[in-house]
């Protein structure tokens, strides 16, 4: 099988994240490999090590589009275990919202294709930037594959990936012929860590550069310019300011009610 | 003036409130139909709302994928002339709305908190840390919108319907839906639709009673920080924050929650937060209106205590 997990380098949430210039976009300097991705590459390597790895003839290709930093996201994902890695990357990718972003990494899958055809398309179940949740979908569309989202278990055999998930009030199961893509919740796995076997052997791996000219890709149909949405205006919330701290002297449930009572919350 | 298409999807008949809300926000914006997937009885409340036509998918449509959905619905789009869809803000609806955006080559925002007459959706990004006027350029325009973007209200209409046959092919490579069930009814609001949610974390140590007791007082959804999902001390369901629920209540009643920041952030848009934990230095304290350093076993209790006293 040969699998393509996407992976963004995105704003680390541990920091507080910013907009900034005339299309609002995210500052990238704090990023790291998106943590609900990183359930997307472990999905991969297990369907690969339960069909005899890389030596049965298995491939997780780790695909990433953005500027330079994000080849950090592509090392790290290296490191944890797939087998090689594209980086999709251009000036005139910036600035993309979800229609150009699917519509490039469509681009850059049938590149990927061109060695030998992709089986499966796994990602996050949303960036923990745009958190739109529609890339992988769009993505599917674009390809003309069947779409599985929010899986919480995946069991891929052969010709089809069946997937459960919980989502809107339902338990649902779904059921899907490959080629296909996937998206997957931090419900699915415990991801593992990079360790210093994988560190060592991640330097032997090869990335693989792409610009818009590899995939046939006009400047004008991605970025800012082949986007079909647009961000006029963003204004930073203000930030939460501490109110009134009380230690409980045995009668804080009481003060508590008084405070929703004068809040006019009850 | 705008035609405005809301996709509804309803399988036992009824709609939900904010599917009227849905049709209540697309009056305002112009006439109104209704793609529906599942009963038909749904179209005779759809009227009531003001949709004078509704388009019916054909049965297969409900067991299909968000591609097979969006195939029916842009098919809807094109017979009313639709310039503006809207669709709710769950998984599957958002799932319809990517696949819809690339059929009819349409923008698509997520996560509409409001949408202004010329188009203008207001959202907020980066966990809520912004509040982002976003639009779509296109000759369609596809919104996603969150529950309580406005009041729902009646305005009947005399309503038609319009059943849409589709054949096999226009369903593409649509995953297949071979099994679902609705999950039990808690009796409590939806978390993602609460006015008011209490949650707990880590500090509850596997007892939720006290939680559930203050919620059911104030008529509240339960929330939980992902250790409280993670220990199954309580569904996933109830996670609440990044790769959980995303709540914006009137009120947020965290005990037990140290407020990590993936934690704080999932509450930050709250308009009032409540916080009790026994660390002083938990950084919950740093965004909450009104902290109380205590023992959430004594303090909830408590709490609903004398709720029910004043409630005589």
């Amino acid at each position: 099988m040969k699998i393509v997990v996407l992976v963004k380098h995105v704003p680390d949430a541990q920091f507080e994240r910013h907009l900034s210039g005339p299309g609002h976009t995210v500052d990238r300097s704090e990023s790291i490999l998106s943590e609900l991705d990183e359930y997307a590459l472990e999905a991969a390597l297990q369907i690969s090590e339960a069909n005899g790895g890389e030596k049965g003839g298995n491939t997780v290709i780790a695909l990433t589009m953005g500027a330079d930093g994000a080849s950090n996201s592509i090392k790290k994902s290296l490191q944890i275990g797939a087998s090689e890695g594209y980086h999709l990357s251009d000036p005139a990718l910036a600035g993309s919202d979800a229609a150009a972003t699917s519509l490039a990494l469509a681009a850059a899958i049938q590149r990927i294709a061109q060695d030998g055809p992709v089986d499966l398309v796994i990602g996050g179940m949303a960036s923990t930037d745009g958190e739109t949740s529609l890339v992988p979908a769009q993505l599917a569309e674009r390809l003309g594959w069947a779409y599985v989202g929010h899986a919480k278990s995946l069991d891929v055999n052969g010709a089809t990936v069946a997937a459960s998930r919980e989502v809107d009030g339902f338990a649902e199961t779904l059921e899907a012929s490959l080629p296909a893509v996937v998206s997957v919740t931090d419900q699915i796995n415990e991801p593992r860590y990079p360790n210093f076997k994988g560190i060592i052997a991640a330097k032997r791996k090869k990335t693989h550069p792409l610009a818009l000219g590899d995939l046939g890709l006009e400047a004008a149909s991605v970025g800012a310019a082949g986007s079909l949405t647009v961000l006029e205006d963003a204004q930073e919330r203000p930030a939460r300011t501490q109110g009134t701290i009380i230690t409980d002297e045995g009668d804080a449930g009481i003060k508590l009610v008084e405070f929703l009572a004068a809040e006019k919350l009850i | 003036m705008a035609h405005v298409l809301a996709v509804i999807t309803s399988p036992d008949g009824a709609l939900k409130k904010n599917q009227r809300e849905l049709l209540t926000l697309g009056r305002g914006l112009g006439d109104v139909s209704v793609a529906l997937i599942g009963d038909d009885a749904a179209a005779t409340e759809a009227a009531t709302y003001g949709a004078a036509v509704t388009y019916t998918a054909p049965a297969a449509v409900s067991a299909l994928g968000g591609s097979a959905r969006a195939a029916f619905v842009a098919e809807a789009v094109s017979r009313s002339g639709a310039d503006v869809v809207l669709l709710e803000n769950g998984v599957a609806a958002k799932e319809l709305a990517a696949s819809l955006g690339v059929k009819l080559n349409a923008g698509v925002v997520t996560d509409v908190v409001s949408l202004s007459t010329d188009g203008a959706a207001t959202k907020s990004v980066l966990a809520g840390s912004y509040t982002t006027v976003a639009r779509a350029r296109t000759a369609v325009a596809v919104y996603t919108v969150k529950a309580h973007a406005v009041e729902p209200s009646e305005a009947p209409v005399e309503g038609r319907t319009e059943a849409i046959d589709l054949p096999e092919s226009a369903y593409g490579a649509a995953a297949r839906i071979t099994s679902r069930e609705a999950k039990p009814a808690t009796g409590r609001p939806d978390l993602a639709d609460a006015r008011i949610v209490v949650a707990g974390g880590r500090g509850v140590d596997g007892d939720f009673g006290p939680v559930e007791e203050l919620a059911d007082l104030l008529g509240a959804a339960v929330g939980a920080s992902r250790v409280a999902t993670d220990n199954g001390w309580i569904g996933h369901d109830s996670q609440v924050g990044q790769t959980g629920v995303v709540v914006s209540p009137q009120l947020y009643i965290s005990a037990g929650i140290s407020g990590a920041i993936q934690q704080k952030a999932g509450m930050q848009t709250a308009q009032v937060i409540v916080a009790i934990n026994t660390d002083e230095d938990a950084p919950v304290f740093e965004i909450a209106d009104f902290g109380i350093v205590g023992d959430l076993f004594t303090v909830l209790p408590q709490a609903s205590e004398e709720i029910r006293r004043r409630r005589g």
